[in-house]
């Protein structure tokens, strides 16, 4: 069964179609990938779906809700959380604070009940604090706990953003170049906690990668973009193997 | 240097954080609730003096240090709330079914104050939406200057120039005035813990956490499932309210206004508070009062101690007071409280500090965080 499904999707700036008539459906369970050259659209997809852009065309359909509409605030509480090519972090709050914030859109909130620190906030916090003490568990964030952002480093930062986007409980993550600025070991270690949220969390995961090691190792379907269009979709082999792929990375000849 | 060993959750969202805390403030407290049977009269009203722009200034901090929205118009809520003050519990509110106007307590006037002045705060915060940085400064900036000529030109409430008398919080059956010395001192340090404590309950829940977010980044922010409209109109509102509250106890402080006390230069005054202070901590708000009432006053002293020729310069005072927020700016952009960190650091790992510790820190004063 199809979780989200993109029909037609394209936008446009001014002249430039950065994304232009793309289709596909990610089915539930699954490490769904994005690859393609610089400026192929792939992070525009991502903020067309977070809805950061509006769509000139096409439809997004999500667990049976059309959401082409839906206003950007909303997109984490229908359940689909994301992470940024270039972190995107609070940088002058520590990492709890950070996952905590993953948090809010299972929150209610009330400036008198906060202001005044009531016991039913003082549950929620609490009952909060338990589910994010679980993504620390499980990403081995528990050292980091009380450290502020800005004095991680990057490969540290980019766990932190993976854990504060698993922190909203989402059915559907986006990770945005999950290895990017990442050693060979920490690479190693960003697969298997792919391969875990996806195995054990079950979560279903889309990516945006470069590093061809880690899309063939965890990814179920690839969809190459160019220039804002489809070129090739299928198991990653098939797309490694397609010569208009080949086509796209390393040139050919324009007879 | 204090390990602490956390047993349980609840250890991380306590506003006290180990029991050293409770010594400190606890005898602080004591001091400031002792001082007023200790100090002469003059000092007991600068007290209070300092405990209301403390107020207004945890008001801004909320919104400039914890949300990142900058504000050159907080002297409008001050005023708002000072002459909603004035107004109501003066000359009362003239209803066209009553002979006599309607004159309100203190008690509701007080939190009227807030509201309406939390109200403007909503009004200027809905434009404000779209605006960042240097933009927000400016259209806060018009807005003071609006509220400036209003409270100058409509005259059948105002006064105008003219000015307005504010009326004293006397309460005849007990014979009891609460704007006079000792008593209007405890109204206003009861008034600071308040907004101390809901400002700091704020920061440790999802309210807080949201300003902070949108703070640092709006885009991820959004992401989160945080509604960046609600979340700023809500720190205007909330950064007004709170700044109404400290213009409605300086009307009585004053006991007389004129929409002089509400200029552009009041406004400025109260963001220099925030950013000498320390951006993004409550303490700063604190350090900041006391730095805003204190400069003036020392070199007033100072002046004594200098030689004619320099103390008796024409514009002696503004050129410390400008040398001393560059000074900041440069090499401080912490503030006080910054600097405050540092000292106590420096006495816990007494003989151990290590000089590069912050050399790494990066401070809110970058332009980039003034979007």
């Amino acid at each position: 069964m199809s979780l989200f499904t993109a029909e037609n999707l394209a936008i446009n700036f001014g002249g430039v179609k950065a994304v232009d008539g793309v289709n596909f459906d990610i089915k539930e369970g699954e490490c769904f990938t994005i690859i393609g050259p610089n400026g192929a659209g792939k992070t525009t997809i991502f903020n067309l779906i977070s809805r950061i852009y509006d769509a000139s065309e096409g439809r997004m359909t999500f667990n049976g809700q059309d959401i082409t509409e839906v206003p950007p605030h909303d997109i984490a509480g229908l359940g689909i959380a994301r992470t940024f090519q270039n972190i995107e972090l609070f940088e002058h709050a520590s990492v709890l604070q950070n996952l905590l914030v993953g948090r809010h859109c299972h929150t209610k909130r009330s400036i008198w009940s906060e202001g005044l620190f009531l016991p039913s906030v003082r549950k929620a916090e609490l009952a909060h604090r338990e589910k994010v003490e679980e993504i620390i568990d499980f990403l081995d964030l528990q050292h980091y706990r009380e450290s502020l952002i800005m004095n991680l480093p990057y490969g540290v930062r980019k766990v932190v953003e993976l854990g504060r986007a698993l922190c909203t409980e989402p059915k559907l993550i986006l990770l945005d170049e999950p290895s990017s600025g990442l050693n060979v070991e920490e690479t190693q270690d960003m697969s298997f906690w792919i391969d875990d949220i996806k195995k054990d969390l079950g979560i279903t995961v889309l990516m945006v990668e470069h590093d061809m090691g880690l899309v063939s190792e965890v990814s179920d379907r690839v969809l190459v973009l160019n220039y804002g269009r489809m070129l090739a979709y299928g198991s990653p082999q098939e797309v490694q193997n397609d010569p208009e792929v080949i086509k796209a990375y390393l040139g050919g000849d324009d007879e | 240097m204090r390990f602490l060993f956390k047993t349980s959750y609840e250890q991380d969202i306590r506003i006290a954080k180990h029991s050293g805390y409770y010594w400190s403030y606890g005898a602080l407290l004591l001091i400031i609730l002792c001082a007023p049977y200790f100090l002469d009269e003059y000092y007991i009203g600068q007290m209070t003096q300092l405990y209301i722009l403390a107020i207004a200034g945890v008001g801004l901090m909320l919104l400039s240090g914890y949300t990142g929205l900058i504000s050159l118009g907080h002297a409008a809520f001050f005023g708002i709330g000072a002459y909603t003050e004035a107004v109501l519990t003066g000359n009362g509110i003239p209803l066209p079914f009553m002979d006599e106007p309607i004159v309100f307590s203190f008690f509701i006037s007080f939190p009227m104050a807030g509201v309406l002045a939390a109200v403007a705060g909503v009004v200027i915060g809905i434009p404000a939406l779209r605006l960042t940085g240097i933009y927000l400064a400016i259209a806060t900036f018009a807005f003071a200057i609006i509220v400036e000529e209003i409270l100058s030109r409509w005259e059948s409430v105002t006064n105008g120039y003219t000015g307005l008398l504010v009326d004293s919080i006397y309460f005849e059956s007990i014979d009891f005035d609460l704007t006079e010395g000792v008593s209007f001192y405890f109204l206003c340090l009861g008034v600071l813990i308040a907004v101390i404590l809901f400002s700091l309950n704020l920061l440790r829940s999802a309210t807080g956490r949201s300003m902070m977010a949108v703070r640092d980044s709006e885009i991820s922010a959004q992401s989160m499932g945080v509604n960046l409209a609600q979340t700023k109109t809500l720190a205007f509102a909330i950064s007004a309210g709170i700044t109404g509250l400290a213009g409605a106890l300086f009307a009585h402080k004053l006991g007389f206004l004129s929409p002089e006390s509400f200029t552009v230069l009041q406004s400025l005054e109260l963001l220099v508070l925030v950013v000498v202070g320390g951006l993004g901590s409550i303490h700063g708000a604190i350090f900041g009062a006391m730095f805003v009432l204190a400069l003036p006053q020392g070199l007033a002293i100072m002046k004594d101690y200098l030689p004619h020729y320099i103390s008796e310069q024409p514009g002696f005072e503004p050129l410390i007071f400008g040398l001393i927020l560059i000074f900041f700016v440069m090499f401080e952009p912490l503030g006080i409280y910054g600097r405050w960190l540092k000292v106590k650091l420096y006495f816990q790992m007494f003989p151990l500090y290590k000089k590069a510790t912050f050399k790494r820190q990066k401070s809110y004063m970058k332009s980039e965080r003034l979007k």
